[in-house]
């Protein structure tokens, strides 16, 4: 350890200002590299007297080296933080008797009896300390067809073999959405309320329909003689199949509305938007090849007309 | 290992008589090792701790009694709590939600 500023002084630490003085001024005569050229150890000695008397001499500096802040050379010390070791392992020892062993968890749960009684009026409930612990959320996830998730429907959710979930899916529900089904979770304990079932809602996507907020999307194919002549066809809905007129002329890509046929809101449900595709198929026989041959020798429109050159 | 000369060289400020009685007051614990104290990390930071308190707010006796009792109850409750967050932090992910809604609604 090196010396302390006291030491190199020769003075006690509790020394008045005045003693330090009159020591300092002794040795710095003694040492002065003045009167002693040539002799390297005694101005080491002198500018170590200096360093002492400088923080000495400092009543600040010296109250700061007096409670291990800045050491020798007037340099910060390291802090011990208190809280890191108080709370660490090490801090146990200095923890006041009868501390509360949390390894025995009657403790910590009395403590919980407590406070569920005092706050709520309520006695304690079952078992001696009075814990009360609600039940755990049990989490579900559930696939509905898309049909059932817009319109709404009920499922049976199988648990155990003798055990299941009666859940109601209300009508237009998005995937992904989750159900919460009030104290169908796992019991409590010490007469705590049961926790709730949430289910997770997949929707499975559908060959025909696709979802557009609270529309639906569907393309219908229809011949060419219903587009040009117009007609009264069966559309599917998640309501069930509907008839649609057809307006004479219709072009392919046109759209018809299915008014409150969409999702099944109550009070505001969807509609069901019909994308017409005009397909030819085996309707483009050699027949209305050679009638249109002539029909268009006849009519000579250009639908492009408008868009401009290329 | 810090003995009780290293840590009154630490602590120019500090004097035998005076370390030795927060010791018999036990203030500070030491350990015992053949005869001889043994002053651990926490031990130095609570001398540094007392040092500070003394000085900065002219602390006596009995008051430094009074509040080392109470940084104690202190430090030992967040101590607790540090293991019940510990042991909380070990659930499984809803049970820690249930705990996180729990809380919000005595809050």
């Amino acid at each position: 350890m090196a010396e302390t500023p006291y030491e190199v002084l020769g003075v006690a630490k509790t020394a008045g200002a005045d003693e330090i003085r009159k020591a300092y001024r002794k040795l710095a005569k003694q040492l002065h590299p003045d009167l002693n050229p040539g002799k390297p150890e005694a101005e080491a000695r002198f500018k170590s007297v200096s360093a002492a008397y400088d923080l000495l001499s400092d009543p600040e500096k010296r109250a700061r080296y007096d409670r291990g802040e800045i050491d020798e050379s007037g340099a910060e010390r390291p802090r011990y933080s208190y809280r890191p070791h108080a709370e660490g392992a090490q801090g146990r020892k200095y923890a006041p008797q009868g501390e509360m062993n949390v390894e025995d968890l009657e403790d910590l749960f009395a403590m919980f009896g407590q406070r569920a009684s005092g706050q709520r009026g309520r006695p304690g409930g079952a078992g001696q300390g009075g814990f009360r612990v609600p039940g755990q959320d049990s989490l579900y996830s559930l696939t509905v067809g898309f049909v059932e998730a817009a319109a709404g429907g009920r499922q049976r959710l199988s648990l155990a073999p003798d055990q299941w979930l009666d859940v109601t899916i209300p009508a237009g529900i998005a995937d992904g959405q989750v159900l919460r089904l009030k104290g169908k979770g796992q019991p409590g304990f010490g007469g705590g309320e049961p926790g709730d079932a949430l289910i997770e809602v997949h929707v499975a996507p559908h060959p025909l329909f696709r979802r557009d907020g609270d529309d639906i999307r569907v393309e219908l194919p229809v011949s060419l003689a219903e587009a040009v002549l117009g007609a009264r066809v069966t559309v599917p809905t998640v309501t069930g199949p509907v008839t649609m007129t057809i307006p004479k002329g219709s072009d392919s890509g046109a759209q018809l509305r299915l008014r409150g046929k969409g999702m099944q809101k109550k009070g505001h449900e969807g509609d069901q938007y019909v994308t017409l595709k005009v397909v030819i198929g085996e309707a483009g026989d050699a027949e209305l090849a050679q009638f249109l041959e002539g029909w268009a020798a006849k009519h000579p429109g250009d639908p492009r007309r408008g868009m401009g050159a290329p | 290992m810090t003995g009780l000369d290293d840590l009154l060289g630490r602590f120019a400020g500090l004097e035998r008589a005076e370390l030795v009685r927060w010791v018999e007051n036990r203030w500070v614990l030491p350990d015992d090792e053949g005869g001889r104290w043994v002053f651990r990390e926490v031990d130095i930071a609570r001398v540094e701790l007392i040092l500070h308190v003394r000085h900065e707010f002219a602390v006596g006796d009995d008051a430094m009694e009074l509040m080392l009792g109470l940084l104690d109850q202190v430090y030992s409750l967040r101590r607790q709590m540090g293991r019940l967050a510990a042991a909380l932090e070990a659930q499984p992910a809803e049970v820690q939600a249930a705990i996180k809604r729990a809380l919000a609604a005595h809050g």
